[in-house]
């Protein structure tokens, strides 16, 4: 055995290029085997999926535009024997099924609530955005104020209800009206306040307390209050639209928004009260979820229609679409509240203790550190509880209010498009207008829990 | 030291209202004090409005007679029943809807939570569009599209859509044969009962055996055999006691079988399929939550797929699933009062909706009907927090 080494030897000095991977197992025809007939299971279902799509898509698509009936005046466009939908019907009821029986003149004015709405939200919605605080300040406070005057034409007397329970001068000097406002109950309202603070920062000074404090709080409250009646009770020369003739997707939206709106604030204080250590206050807010949460939607509309008005003092009889928003809110409160609960839990204790050793006080350190940690946690949930609320609002047909499912059901009875595909027509658009508010508010919520997750996922 | 020692009575000289023992006392009083002025100002407005309408109070009502029929009753109802038994008839209703409900909605979930997670690209194609278009559209919206558009597009029972000449399809609903149970019925039953309590007893005694020897037992054969072998057996000797009537199309209608309403096919459907698109997703997430490691971690012990499902991931999938699952079977229960929107007799249609209106005691109904469905929540949710605490993980 020798070893011999002669110069004709050749030594590769770089690696031969790869061959390329079989052809069956790349491109199109690799992802198809891969996927659709890896296994006879695989190539069974893989057909009888393909002749599903094949049954259900291309009858809808022939439904919805090829064999759709896009012009005409009436009924008589849409009869016939091989007819799609009547899209002409939904261009008749648009107006209906926006607005309900809004005046037609006055229809402006949820056109501005509408877009004002939009405004609002979307620099809210984007997380880049700046000013997030005054943004919200305006979404949350300013802007049910303006929607409420705008929407029912506000000048309601509110003052002459507050008067009989709280008039003082009014009972001696009667109404100064000066300029559309009633001077004497502003008189009284000021007197009040400063009696009221008066009273509540000595209370507390005598006990010890900082008095000057509790009167400034005091005297806040009354103030933002007396603002809120004051914008109610200016006339705007707006025509006063009583929400009877509210209908369509305005009050869905209007009842979805509220909803959110109000129980945001009433949430987080429930929460707050269902984790706190004082044993009273805690019962008291899981009897008040639990009790919400345990009973379906209806029965709170039930319970708001009829049994509402019996718990109010004889003759105030509240409008029938806000004794729906009572109910709706204290609803979805009881959501909102277990939502902000699991942000709250999420926040570590260290949180907390450094927020004390800092020497801040509760509410500070709620408002300064927890609550904003924990509400960003909670962003997706307050837009899935948003998606729950808006499909809920459907059930306000039931106690006979006209929201958008209901001026739809209401326009089917219209004799002048009855024809065999207008109930087809009429769903089709529904759905699509449900479908893209939820399925747009859904993808939101993904997108921020996306931002939200900074774990690394496999 | 000094120091410290002058300044710690400087502290208790701050007033007490600054403690916050006392502070929390305070507060709690206070709520404490709002809740039953506002509690007692409900009371008593309800006292006054009740006296000035002229209604009486308490549930004595339940005695009078209803006068009004229901279309669809499971015990033996009259217009000259009482409205508590209205009420029982309201209930049984609301319960079939429920169970049917969630029976149909588990395994159309479970089949399309897996079909998400499935390699096969159309079947995970389909079961996403499943998902996004049932869960985005409101459930009163796809009761009423099954109501309206689809049942009532049915055939008239003369042209109905005939299965096998035993079920039959129309727009007054779906007949299906009525079970007739003769002589010897019971035996039958009693034989049902003791296949169950046996199979039990022995799935029971093979696990024990499997702690002890290391040997499994074919426990799912074995009891199918029970189930099914000694019901056979019975009917065998009995001599075959229940048979079907057969619907019959006899003028204008069906004579024979039982025919089960639209309106109940309609909420049961939509309440499935909707529900099922919430229960696919907590399948989907409950298998992903189960870490990758643990399906290498079984194979590399040698365990087969099929094994390596069965005894590692669906054990642990099905303890993150389990809970989110009752609480949809919660929500379709809760959802079954949407058959007030099209006419369908449950408790709210039938107790809070025609009884109240006749009788106008708001209340005493509304609070019933509330009642009702709290202890249904309530029941459900003490079930689920003791299963919590059997299957949640033991830290050590």
């Amino acid at each position: 055995m020798s070893l011999t080494f002669d110069d004709g030897t050749f030594i590769r000095t770089d690696l031969v290029a790869p061959l390329p991977p079989p052809r069956r197992q790349i491109g199109v025809v690799g992802w198809v085997r891969e996927n659709l007939f890896s296994s006879v299971l695989n190539t069974v279902l893989t057909i009888c999926g393909i002749l599903l799509v094949a049954w259900v898509v291309p009858p809808f698509v022939r439904f919805m535009i090829i064999d759709a009936v896009w012009t005409g005046e009436n009924r008589e466009a849409c009869l016939g024997p091989d007819v799609g939908a009547c899209w002409p019907f939904i261009h008749a009821k648009f107006g209906q099924l926006i607005y309900g029986f809004y005046p037609i003149d006055q229809r402006w004015r949820p056109d501005i609530v509408f877009a004002a709405g939009i405004l609002l939200m979307v620099p809210l919605l984007v997380p880049s955005w700046p000013f997030k605080r005054l943004n919200s300040l305006l979404f949350f406070v300013l802007y049910p104020v303006v929607s409420f005057v705008l929407l029912t034409g506000g000048n309601i007397d509110a003052s002459a209800f507050l008067f009989e329970h709280f008039g003082l001068i009014h009972a001696l000097v009667g109404d100064v009206t000066v300029a559309g406002v009633n001077a004497t109950f502003w008189v009284d309202y000021v007197l009040t306040a400063v009696a009221v603070a008066a009273l509540v920062g000595g209370l507390l000074a005598l006990l010890g307390g900082s008095g000057t404090g509790a009167a400034r709080t005091t005297l806040w409250v009354f103030l933002a209050f007396g603002a809120l009646v004051l914008v109610w009770d200016i006339d705007f020369g707006l025509e006063y639209v009583e929400t009877r003739q509210w209908g369509g997707l305005l009050v869905t939206l209007v009842i979805a928004v509220t909803g959110i709106v109000a129980s945001l604030p009433l949430g987080i204080l429930l929460a707050l009260g269902r984790r706190s250590q004082m044993p009273i206050v805690r019962l008291l807010s899981v009897v008040f979820i639990e009790f919400w949460r345990g009973v379906p939607l209806i029965t709170v509309l039930f319970f708001a229609t009829y049994m509402l008005p019996l718990f109010l003092p004889q003759g105030t009889n509240p409008d029938a679409l806000l004794r729906a928003l009572v109910g709706v809110a204290l609803f979805s409160a009881a959501y909102m509240a277990e939502v902000v609960r699991g942000g709250l839990q999420a926040i570590s204790k260290g949180q907390y203790e450094g927020a004390m050793a800092m020497g801040l006080s509760w509410s500070q350190m709620m408002r300064l550190i927890i609550l904003p940690q924990a509400l960003t946690l909670v962003i997706p949930g307050i837009v899935n509880s948003f998606i729950s609320l808006f499909k809920d609002t459907t059930l306000v047909l039931i106690v006979s209010i006209f929201d958008f499912l209901g001026q739809l059901r209401a326009s089917f009875t219209d004799p002048n498009w009855a024809s065999p595909v207008t109930l087809y027509t009429g769903f089709a658009f529904a759905g699509l207008v449900y479908f893209l508010f939820c399925f747009g508010m859904s993808r939101y919520s993904l997108f921020v829990e996306r931002r939200l997750n900074t774990s690394h996922r496999r | 030291m000094t120091d410290l020692v002058e300044h710690a009575p400087a502290r208790a000289k701050s007033s007490f209202i600054n403690d916050p023992k006392v502070r929390s006392i305070g507060l709690q009083i206070i709520a404490l004090i709002v809740v039953v002025v506002l509690g007692w100002m409900f009371a008593d407005n309800a006292r006054e409005n009740l006296a000035a309408q002229k209604i009486a109070t308490g549930f004595g009502f339940l005695d009078n007679t209803a006068g009004f029929g229901i279309n669809q009753t499971l015990i033996p109802y009259s217009e000259t029943s009482t409205y508590g038994r209205a009420f029982v008839v309201g209930l049984l209703n609301t319960i079939l809807v429920a169970v049917v409900g969630i029976i149909l909605a588990t395994v159309i979930g479970f089949l399309v939570g897996i079909g998400r997670l499935s390699k096969n690209f159309v079947v995970r194609l389909i079961s996403t569009i499943y998902v996004e278009v049932l869960r985005n559209l409101p459930p009163l919206f796809q009761i009423l599209f099954w109501y309206l558009a689809v049942l009532s597009a049915m055939p008239n029972p003369r042209q109905s859509i005939n299965l096998l000449d035993e079920v039959f399809i129309s727009n007054r609903g779906i007949i299906i044969p009525r079970p007739l149970f003769g002589e010897g019925t019971g035996l039958v039953l009693w034989a049902m009962g003791l296949a169950l309590i046996c199979a039990i007893l022995f799935g029971h005694w093979a696990a024990a055996r499997q702690e002890e020897t290391g040997r499994r037992l074919p426990v799912l054969w074995v009891n199918l055999s029970l189930l099914i072998g000694l019901p056979m057996i019975a009917m065998i000797i009995t001599g075959f006691p229940i048979t079907f009537e057969r619907p019959e199309l006899k003028g204008f209608n069906f004579v024979g079988g039982i025919r089960v309403i639209p309106e109940f096919v309609a909420l049961t459907v939509a309440l499935a399929t909707y529900t099922a698109a919430f229960i696919a997703e907590n399948v989907r997430s409950g298998i992903q939550a189960v870490s990758h490691g643990q399906t290498e971690a079984a194979h590399s012990l040698g365990l087969r797929n099929g094994q390596t499902l069965r005894l590692v991931i669906i054990p642990q999938a099905m303890r993150v699933i389990i809970p989110p699952l009752t609480s949809q079977y919660l929500n379709l229960t809760k959802n079954s009062s949407l058959a007030v929107g099209i006419g369908y007799p449950d408790l709210v249609a039938v107790f809070a909706g025609t009884t109240l209106n006749q009788t106008g005691q708001a209340i005493e109904i509304i609070a019933i009907t509330m009642g009702v469905y709290l202890v249904l929540s309530i029941i459900t949710s003490v079930i689920m927090n003791s299963y919590n605490k059997r299957v949640a993980l033991v830290e050590r």
